[in-house]
């Protein structure tokens, strides 16, 4: 997993609400044994029509958002399916950070999982950034995980929350089985303990 | 001791280490995978030479590509399905892990077998790359969703690096009235909470309309749980709960039933717990109720009409515009008055025995609507052998039904069963996303007999009229 400490990038406005995993990564794209390649479809019923030829209005299809690297959005982002293939098309596409007032569980933690940083933040403040972000890409947006920290095209400083344990990994790009399996001990005794607390499981 | 929810006491019994910052390593007791989010996991795994720490709780079966037609034998057509149906069946056997092939009568939708085979039991922590894990809450075990790199995780350590989630209580009191059942329950739970009032939480279903339920309808109570945005749903065990799982081939036996039937007797929330939230419904309250929207919160009672966008705030006015263009509905539209074209019958929510008996009772002796569309996808082998043995299964084929294999199907349409574009579907599933069962399909969901009732008339319609 890529470190993610801090970014500076053109920040894409998705001003909806409860944006679903199916809408993300629609099903036909999740028949891959693979992890790769799928930023090609991300978005792919908004971003396509019938024919495969872009739909010029979709925020990603505009000349100014071809390389965001970030995203703006509305409440409940990634609710639905626990398909981890959404945060890896949104990686694929090249986005590392999604800014949103609320995320779905499941696809909140896959983010993490992927390099990716979810930002809460309250909606007044969402929808400046929202604002900033329609400027196009004369906009950056800059985040600093370390300190926490969004600062607007304009100036504007926001600071946000982040878990410290999913900050540190995300800091050091660190593989969570390994740090797990540095616990071996402690997963060995609990299983002892189940053995003979409840040998039916 | 201070008093627990029945979240808490599954929790404490399952932390394996617990950090100074409240992380912990919370030990998993099933592993369920499927053949679409698994393949990148035991691809991981074998990059980093590592095996699967407890194969033995360790469950796999193939079910979201896989065909439902009766030729199915063939094999599958489409090849990036058929690659991965293949992944899975050399995974499994890699592994040791335990597997039901397509070719099992016992194959079926992951959350149905996991039940069915006697897996899924009280009090343990059960997890799958698939959201729907939620329905063995239903057994008063602690189910959810995971992702693929959570998946890998769990098969490398058997454990899962968790933060716990906040306690909140739904509760339905009271009787239901006639013609309401557990997909009516938990849709308007949902429609009521929003499909992220449970973010952050992990939700207890109780109250008499909850304990009245058969351990099929807590099934699709909890498999719903995920769609009100809750890490997972919680039903406390009791008696219908260990008769269901009494007997089942990987249910405990003599002294061990004994030894688990006690520990799971203690698994009820304390009288004095604490609630971080409440929600309580009357059981009479609740109607037969439909989506009309593209979010499962866009939930009404039959009765109603298709809302207009300025009955909502904030963020929810666009959303209703969009869905009601994606969904070609006019504001003041009775919903019974809504033209269906398809209706499908089953998904890990409603493809159990008694959701396959619920829509019989309605179509027994009726055909359907001329030029509908109409199939049965029940959950299990062993459900359709069983539909069929009660002679269910003819019920629908003469009312006019394709009678299917076991799948997930038309749910999630990765297999060929789809919604062509603009087709209206009556589905006992639980996403009306767009796209959801194909690119400009439109999902109006609800409970089997509702379905049931709209293939009879061919329009949304109030089953309560055909009983």
């Amino acid at each position: 997993m890529d470190k993610f400490t801090k970014l500076s990038g053109i920040a894409a406005p998705l001003p909806l609400i409860n944006v679903d995993t199916d809408m993300i990564i629609p099903k036909q794209f999740l028949k891959t044994i693979k992890r790769s390649g799928l930023g090609v479809n991300l978005f792919d019923e908004m971003r396509y029509d019938g024919e495969g030829n872009e739909i010029p209005d979709f925020v990603l299809n505009k000349p100014q958002y071809r390389n965001a690297e970030i995203l703006v959005a509305g409440d409940n982002f990634g609710c639905g399916s626990s398909r981890e293939h959404a945060p890896w098309a949104l990686l694929d596409f090249g986005i590392r950070c999604v800014i949103a007032p609320s995320y779905a569980d499941i696809f909140y933690n896959n983010c993490f999982k992927n390099g990716i940083l979810p930002i809460v933040l309250p909606q007044e403040q969402v929808d400046i950034l929202m604002k900033d972000a329609e400027k196009g890409a004369n906009a950056r947006i800059e985040i600093d995980l370390e300190a926490q920290t969004i600062t607007s095209s304009d100036g504007e400083v926001f600071s946000f929350d982040v878990d410290s344990f999913k900050k540190h990994c995300l800091m050091n790009g660190l593989d969570d089985i390994g740090l797990t399996l540095e616990k071996a001990a402690s997963i060995k005794s609990f299983e002892s303990k189940l053995a003979s607390e409840r040998p039916w499981v | 001791m201070s008093p627990k929810t029945l979240y808490d006491k599954i929790w404490d019994a399952h932390v394996a280490h617990e950090g100074d910052d409240g992380t912990c390593l919370l030990y998993i007791d099933r592993h369920l995978v499927h053949e679409v989010t698994s393949p990148q996991a035991f691809e991981g795994l074998r990059m980093a030479g590592r095996t699967v720490h407890a194969p033995d709780k360790t469950i796999a079966v193939p079910d979201h590509n896989v065909p439902t037609t009766l030729d199915r034998a063939k094999g599958i057509e489409n090849e990036e399905s058929r690659i991965q149906v293949e992944a899975l069946d050399k995974n499994a056997k890699d592994f040791g892990i335990h597997y039901y092939p397509v070719s099992d009568i016992r194959q079926g939708i992951v959350h149905i077998v996991g039940p069915e085979q006697g897996w899924t039991l009280p009090g343990m922590t059960v997890v799958c790359g698939d959201s729907h894990t939620a329905t063995h809450g239903a057994f008063g075990a602690l189910a959810h969703g995971i992702g693929t790199s959570e998946v890998e995780h769990v098969l490398a350590t058997q454990t899962l690096i968790q933060k716990k989630s906040k306690n909140m209580k739904v509760e339905i009191t009271g009787k239901l009235r006639p013609g309401v059942t557990a997909k009516d329950i938990t849709l308007s739970v949902i429609g009521k909470t929003g499909t992220a009032g449970g973010t952050g939480y992990v939700i207890e279903y109780c109250g008499e309309a909850i304990r009245d339920l058969s351990m099929e309808g807590r099934m699709t109570v909890c498999n719903m749980a995920i769609e009100g945005g809750a890490r997972a749903g919680l039903i406390a065990p009791d008696e219908k709960t260990y008769e269901y799982v009494m007997g089942r081939p990987h249910a405990p036996k003599g002294a061990q039933w004994e030894a688990a039937l006690a520990w799971w007797k203690t698994l009820y929330s304390d009288p004095d717990a604490h609630w971080d939230k409440v929600v309580t419904i009357k059981g009479e309250d609740i109607a037969p109720v439909v989506t009309w929207g593209t979010s499962p919160e866009d939930v009404l009672p039959i009765t109603a009409s298709v809302p207009a966008p300025e009955d909502f705030t904030g963020g929810k006015v666009e959303a209703a515009k969009r869905s009601l263009e994606y969904m070609g509905l006019q504001p003041g539209t009775p919903l019974n008055q809504i033209k269906i074209d398809t209706v499908f019958i089953g998904s890990c929510t409603n493809g159990r025995i008694e959701d396959l008996r619920a829509a019989a009772a309605i179509l027994k002796g009726k055909k359907i609507k001329d030029g509908l569309r109409a199939m049965v996808v029940p959950g299990s082998g062993l459900v359709r052998a069983q539909a069929e043995e009660e002679g269910l299964a003819q019920i629908f084929i003469d009312a006019g039904f394709e009678w299917r294999l076991a799948g997930c199907s038309m749910c999630l349409a990765m297999n060929p069963d789809q919604l062509s574009p603009g087709e209206r579907c009556a589905a006992t599933s639980n996403r009306n996303f767009e796209g959801r069962q194909g690119r400009g399909g439109r999902t109006h969901l609800m409970s089997p007999a509702m379905a049931a009732a709209a293939a009879v008339t061919g329009h949304l319609t109030d089953v309560r009229e055909l009983m």
